[in-house]
């Protein structure tokens, strides 16, 4: 027969506190501990949104559809036609957030002492903002007025590699359907900064009906880009659009368009639950040495418990008890810690000083913890489920023991 | 039937290479509502056969049955219960839990039964004060004297009535009116509610109390002899 929950609970508590030393310095590991795993995770969830940001920006969208062979050879020979009415109906549908079609095809640009190779892009600047692109980035001169503005935005890193300016005029080359080169001279009306410097010097913004002249495609275009409501979730929004696309079409999301940054959202969700096991693992030694420590101090007292009757399996709801209390008081300070520790830094973590590195990883200089409810529930659940399991060692240990030997112990 | 049916009890200890007989072929028939003091010198055996009545401790040989159930087969779980239920303990050192207060340890048996708080309320004040510890419910065990705490442990033992009570010198850090107020409670519940007493005991004043008393030396059982009530 067990005891009942009130009074096994009042007993746990009060031997909880027997040696209130060594219960503080365990409750402290825990909160540390639970800190650690939901400080860090949100960290990590704080990069890992960040580079994923970094990627549907620079896709840009969560969904794009492209004519079928456009991503092998993404030249203008693989265009779209300018979206149908069932499309229109999908993209104006409260699924979608915003959506730009583009002309995206490689070219060369010279100014009049350099040439690189660039991505043209022709773009229609009001989807564009709606999709991300930030105005504050065009840091001299102005973005696109229109999607038949006849200036040209170019990076800031492309403009110091060109040896050009703002105002001065560069040409643009690339080849139209026909495969015959198809060239344009364009005044450079602004300078965009972005967070990849890569960005900066690969990319060129054109209004999208003077590239569509340009390169004689009429009103096709190399691809429509969709943002939802959810990056994590873009699936739904692929299917729907899938049904009202024609047939040549390929509708994708950024998870297929980008395969390492998916992967790696995927792998980061791994990692946290390994990370939080890890920590945990260094937890549990201290945690199974307390109960040991306070089961060796008690010997007596659970010999006399089972000789007044308490059966072998309520010594072990027992110590299973007094674990729980202190792994949810451990928890509830580390929650708070946790919490009081990322709200103050919501604005983000300056870590320029590796910011090199954090670029390789597609990730900008500037970290925002990210603190998700799932995470939180996570976090708790393993230590709770695995802390209760670490301490079914010393609690077996103590049902185990016959009440006459315990009872002998000094 | 006999209440408590002791046949042929052996148990050997092991120290260093000498085997000390803990019991040597006891068998003892024990009826219900008996007042039993087992005397005997220390190291005779007697808390040894109290521990294997009771179940604490295992046999080398021989068979203990308690109203007819098998004490020597029972599980650990199935030894709890009888031990929970019909068998009330009063062991050599007081053995109180330190965390609970006089009141708690007295109701801690009661509580381990699924008695009601207003029922155990009742009973463990009205043992507590039975026994002389009125006013100190409250007290940890830190905060009471030997005595004190030894009634404390007598009153656990016997405030859900069991059948039978196991005592290990009950009465030692007791003064004689204590002893005497604590033996008459004793036999008033073997009296009137026919509670098996078997106590082992060195103290002569306890011995009078008891009708049957059997002596022990050895492991053996030497004298087994009804006695004249004090």
């Amino acid at each position: 027969m067990a005891m009942p929950l009130p009074a096994m609970s009042r007993l746990a508590w009060r031997n909880l506190w027997r040696n209130y030393r060594r219960t503080v310095i365990m409750l402290l590991a825990i909160s540390l501990g639970v800190w650690a795993m939901i400080f860090m995770t949100a960290l990590l969830r704080g990069m890992v949104d960040d580079m994923v940001k970094q990627g549907v920006s620079a896709l840009p969208g969560h969904v794009q559809i492209h004519a079928q062979a456009y991503r092998d050879d993404p030249s203008v020979t693989h265009s779209l036609p300018a979206p149908n009415e069932a499309l229109m109906a999908v993209l104006d549908s409260d699924k979608v957030a915003a959506w730009s079609s583009r002309i995206k095809v490689p070219a060369m640009i010279s100014s009049e002492y350099e040439n690189r190779g660039v991505t043209l892009l022709g773009i229609d600047p009001q989807g564009e903002l709606a999709l991300g692109f930030k105005k504050d980035d065009v840091i001299e001169g102005r973005f696109l007025d229109g999607a038949d503005d006849g200036g040209i935005v170019v990076g800031r890193k492309l403009l110091q590699r060109l040896e050009s300016r703002l105002g001065k005029r560069v040409v643009v080359m690339s080849q139209d359907p026909d495969n015959t080169i198809a060239d344009r001279g364009f005044r450079v009306v602004g300078v965009f900064k972005a967070e990849l410097e890569s960005l900066e010097e690969s990319v060129v913004y054109a209004g999208r009906d003077v590239v569509q002249t340009m390169l004689g495609v009429g009103t096709d275009v190399s691809e429509i880009a969709i943002l939802g409501f959810d990056y994590r979730a873009p699936e739904g929004l692929v299917s729907d659009i899938r049904t009202v696309v024609p047939g040549n079409s390929e509708v994708l999301s950024w998870l297929a368009l980008d395969p390492y940054l998916g992967t790696m959202v995927k792998v980061m969700d791994g990692f946290v639950l390994v990370w939080m096991v890890v920590i945990f693992l260094a937890l549990s030694f201290g945690l199974v040495n307390t109960l040991m420590m306070a089961i060796f101090e008690r010997v007596r007292e659970i010999g006399l418990m089972r000789a007044l009757g308490m059966r072998p399996s309520a010594i072990v709801y027992q110590v299973l008890m007094e674990s729980l209390f202190l792994l949810v008081l451990g928890l509830l300070l580390g929650n708070l810690l946790a919490i009081a520790t990322i709200i103050p830094l919501k604005d983000g973590i300056d870590v320029s000083s590796v910011a090199q590195g954090m670029e390789m990883m597609g990730a900008s200089s500037v970290l925002y913890p990210v603190l998700q409810w799932p995470d939180l529930l996570l976090a708790n659940a393993v230590v709770i489920v695995l802390g209760i399991i670490t301490s079914l060692l010393p609690a077996w240990r103590a049902a185990q023991y016959r009440p006459v030997e315990a009872l002998s112990r000094t | 039937m006999s209440a408590i049916s002791c046949k042929d009890l052996c148990k050997n200890y092991q120290q260093g290479d000498a085997v000390i007989k803990g019991l040597d072929h006891v068998s003892l028939e024990i009826d219900q509502g008996s007042f039993i003091c087992l005397s005997g010198p220390s190291g005779s055996g007697k808390t040894t056969l109290l521990n294997a009545i009771g179940g604490l401790d295992s046999l080398d040989s021989g068979e203990i049955s308690i109203d007819g159930a098998r004490v020597d087969l029972l599980s650990k779980s199935e030894l709890a219960d009888l031990r929970l239920h019909q068998i009330g303990f009063v062991f050599q050192a007081y053995n109180l839990i330190p965390v609970l207060s006089a009141r708690e340890n007295v109701e801690f048996v009661m509580q381990v039964q699924g008695v009601g708080a207003a029922e155990r309320n009742t009973r463990s004040s009205r043992i507590l004060r039975e026994v002389g510890l009125e006013g100190m419910e409250d007290r940890r065990p830190a905060q009471l004297s030997g005595g004190q705490q030894q009634r404390v442990a007598v009153a656990r033992a016997i405030v859900s009535r069991p059948k039978l009570v196991l005592a290990d010198e009950p009465t030692a850090n007791l003064d004689s009116a204590s002893m005497e107020k604590l033996m008459e409670h004793f036999h008033e519940l073997n009296r009137v509610h026919k509670v098996t007493f078997l106590i082992a005991t060195h103290d002569e004043r306890v011995m009078r109390w008891a009708g049957r008393r059997i002596s022990m030396e050895d492991g053996r059982v030497i004298r087994d002899e009804l006695q004249k009530i004090h």
